[in-house]
């Protein structure tokens, strides 16, 4: 009895003193599962420009959900305010305006991107729509479809039951769209399908991969993706804890396991490609979890794990949560932040380190 | 050649429809010109007046329910906006009020009225030319079920509300609508309202609104309709219903006497008729919402016979994403509104 009580005791003390012991071999099962695998992974100096974006008078951001980068360094903060919105900052974080206002397909943000002809995509959760905008802001193509008002609120699932059969363009929560080099569009579709789609660059439907589970070419929440020159598709398959690599053809390749749970990734352009990736402190700000995640990775495209850089907090500098990363400018990030409401360009200093200079 | 008349004489209409001349058309780009911070949303409904503006009503903005204390209260969700016939704005009409929800269509009468029809709120509103009710017709209801969900339009085609029906999509007599989908008048004034998604019936009224009768029930005999969604007549006064359900294009006299019916032309989502001596009916066989099947538009003799068809479903200029109306005041130079690809396209068609 008074063993146990004893050890009981124990347990409360190590559990209480958790964050102290994070970075040490004490970790709790929960722990366990949420610590990205790679060790010794080298440090990223870094620093956060202070009130990067500035905001009209009566304008604020909700939670940050999306942020992406045109070519002229343009950025776009996608955020769940009282309603889901779209704005516009210059280069040096001036604000130039919204986007879509009052948009029929605006409702629970999830992601904006920028393609390489500076159309914005935003990518929205709630009314499971991809809609595309030129450059002007104007609406070109949509894809998915609002469900219709008339029918009422559609009903839930219960928990854990299957979502009801997928289809070539009807998206049940999608969260993130990419390009390959010719123009075709991938859809990671989502919370309640577990599949990655194709489109040409039309909009007409071409193939999808992917069932809920855990095997290769199955995801467990496909949340993130980008492509690289080549036509690569990165998918951040965050509740599996693992980025999977498709070929252009959607072909399995690969899986890099070793970054926890990629919550946003991003590959930057140029001849030598990079891929970011976050595992992201969680968003019900569960400190025990938060004490050993929240940290970005910056790879190879192969995998090989070059740095890391960042810590959960909710200073600046710190991360709360990243949901969203554009990586446009190697050195120059912008993250987009749940629980912090806000988007913070981040600047990398990694000649200083070595090894990860250009 | 031969071989295909030989076809068409021997099989169905049906698959003679697979060899009807493709007409050529071109699409204007740029059409409307929005103000800066208004954006359209699904458009299903587009039409045009005497002078050739252009009226779209559209599926925008966000579409809420407020709670009350027993019942839930639906608003907004729908906006109806004018251009010229250059596509310049001209103004938003019908700003806020009580009707608009989920739009479905806009009509224009010989004297430039502007009727709407909205599915979600059930409702037949016309506006005078100045952009005032001018007249009612249904009521929306006091509280819209929202929890329910799943089913299509609530009640799935049922008996309507309203009352007891003997037959399921009857309705009411009168002008109590279920989910309605289209209007039209005859010469005399007249109005057919097509109802719709709820119930499945013509309705008949005089120019003042003063019900006449009504035809038609849930099925699919003459007579019965699945989802008579676009209703159409021409100089003589017959009513074109297009009962999509169903696949055909339904002909009646000016009191609802079957006459005829159209069924190699797909699924008719929208119908219209031109003016003028020589009228042409056209047809809309659109793509569901979730595929980018079908989406061609037929071009008919009154009498049914097809002089050709063009476009496909699609997401770029001249495909179509869900055509829910199709104006046709000029034979050859149509508006179609869009569903699937929130536009408007003004297509010109070759001869």
């Amino acid at each position: 009895m008074q063993t146990s009580l004893r050890l009981s005791l124990i347990a409360l003390l190590l559990f209480g003193a958790m964050p102290y012991f994070a970075q040490t071999a004490t970790l709790t099962p929960a722990q366990m599962r949420a610590k990205a695998k790679a060790q010794n992974v080298p440090e990223i100096p870094y620093e956060a420009v202070p009130n990067f974006l500035k905001l009209p008078p009566n304008l604020y951001l909700g939670e940050g959900i999306g942020v992406a980068t045109n070519s002229k360094g343009h950025v776009f903060v996608y955020t769940r305010s009282e309603d889901t919105r779209l704005f516009e900052f210059d280069q040096k974080g001036n604000y130039i305006r919204e986007i879509g206002e009052g948009l029929y397909g605006f409702a629970f943000a999830h992601a904006v991107r920028v393609d390489s002809e500076d159309n914005i995509w935003a990518v929205d959760e709630g009314t499971n729509m991809v809609i595309k905008f030129n450059p002007e802001g104007r609406v070109v193509m949509v894809l998915g479809h609002r469900p219709e008002s008339v029918f009422g609120i559609p009903i839930t699932p219960g928990f854990g039951a299957p979502p009801p059969a997928a289809e070539p363009y009807t998206f049940n929560r999608p969260t993130d769209v990419a390009w390959d080099p010719s123009g075709n569009i991938f859809v990671s579709d989502g919370y309640g399908n577990s599949r990655v789609v194709k489109y040409d660059k039309n909009g007409r439907y071409i193939a999808s991969i992917g069932t809920k589970g855990s095997e290769q070419g199955q995801f467990n929440l496909p949340h993130t993706m980008a492509a690289d020159a080549k036509g690569n598709i990165y998918v951040g398959d965050r509740s599996n804890a693992r980025i999977q690599v498709f070929d252009d053809d959607l072909k399995p390749r690969a899986i890099y396991d070793q970054v926890g749970a990629p919550w946003a990734v991003c590959v930057t352009p140029g001849p030598h490609q990079y891929l970011y990736s976050s595992n992201s402190n969680p968003d019900n700000n569960n400190s025990e979890i938060m004490a050993v995640t929240g940290e970005v990775y910056k790879m190879e495209l192969d995998g090989t794990i070059l740095g890391k850089f960042g810590k959960p907090g909710k200073q600046a500098g710190q991360f709360s949560t990243i949901h969203e990363l554009d990586c446009r400018s190697e050195n120059e990030l912008m993250t987009a932040e749940i629980t912090a409401w806000r988007a913070q360009k981040i600047i990398l200093h990694p000649k200083k380190q070595g090894s990860n200079g250009k | 050649m031969k071989l295909t008349r030989l076809a068409c004489s021997l099989f169905t209409v049906a698959l003679c429809a697979q060899s009807v001349p493709e007409i050529s058309f071109d699409s204007a780009p740029n059409l409307l010109k929005l103000p800066e911070r208004t954006n359209l949303g699904e458009v299903p409904g587009v039409a045009t007046n005497s002078k050739g503006h252009i009226f779209v009503y559209t599926r925008t903005g966000v579409p809420y329910a407020a709670m009350g204390g027993s019942r839930t209260f639906t608003h907004g969700g729908s906006r109806l906006f004018e251009f010229d016939q250059t596509g310049k704005y001209v103004r938003e009409i019908g700003q806020g009020v009580y009707g608009f929800l989920f739009a479905q269509v806009v009509r224009i009468d010989p004297e430039d009225n502007i009727w709407v029809v909205d599915r979600g709120s059930s409702l037949v509103i016309k506006f005078a030319p100045d952009g005032r009710v001018a007249m009612l017709m249904g009521r929306k209801p006091e509280a819209i079920n929202v929890g329910g969900g799943g089913g299509r339009g609530g009640e799935g085609g049922g008996r309507g509300r309203g009352g007891p029906a003997a037959l399921p999509g009857v309705g009411t007599p009168g002008d109590l609508f279920n989910q309605p989908a289209d209007v039209a008048w005859d010469s005399a004034g007249n109005i057919f309202v097509a109802d719709g998604y709820g119930n499945a019936r013509i309705a008949k009224f005089d120019k003042n609104g003063v019900f006449i009768k009504a035809w038609g029930s849930k099925g699919t005999e003459s007579g019965q309709f699945d989802t008579p969604d676009s209703i159409a007549t021409d100089a003589p006064g017959n009513v074109y219903v297009a009962d999509r359900g169903n696949k055909r294009i339904q002909v009646f006299d000016n009191d609802g006497n079957f006459k005829n019916q159209i069924s190699n032309v797909g699924a008719p989502w929208a119908i219209c008729i031109s003016p003028g001596s020589h009228q042409y009916l056209y047809s809309s066989n659109s793509n569901e919402v979730n595929n980018l099947d079908n989406g061609e538009i037929y071009k008919l003799e009154l009498d049914g016979r097809v002089a050709g068809k063009f476009g496909r479903a699609g997401k770029v200029m001249k495909e179509f994403g869900s055509v829910n109306e199709i104006d046709c005041r000029r034979a050859n130079e149509l508006y179609v509104g869009e569903i699937g690809n929130w536009r408007v396209q003004k297509l010109s068609l070759r001869q």
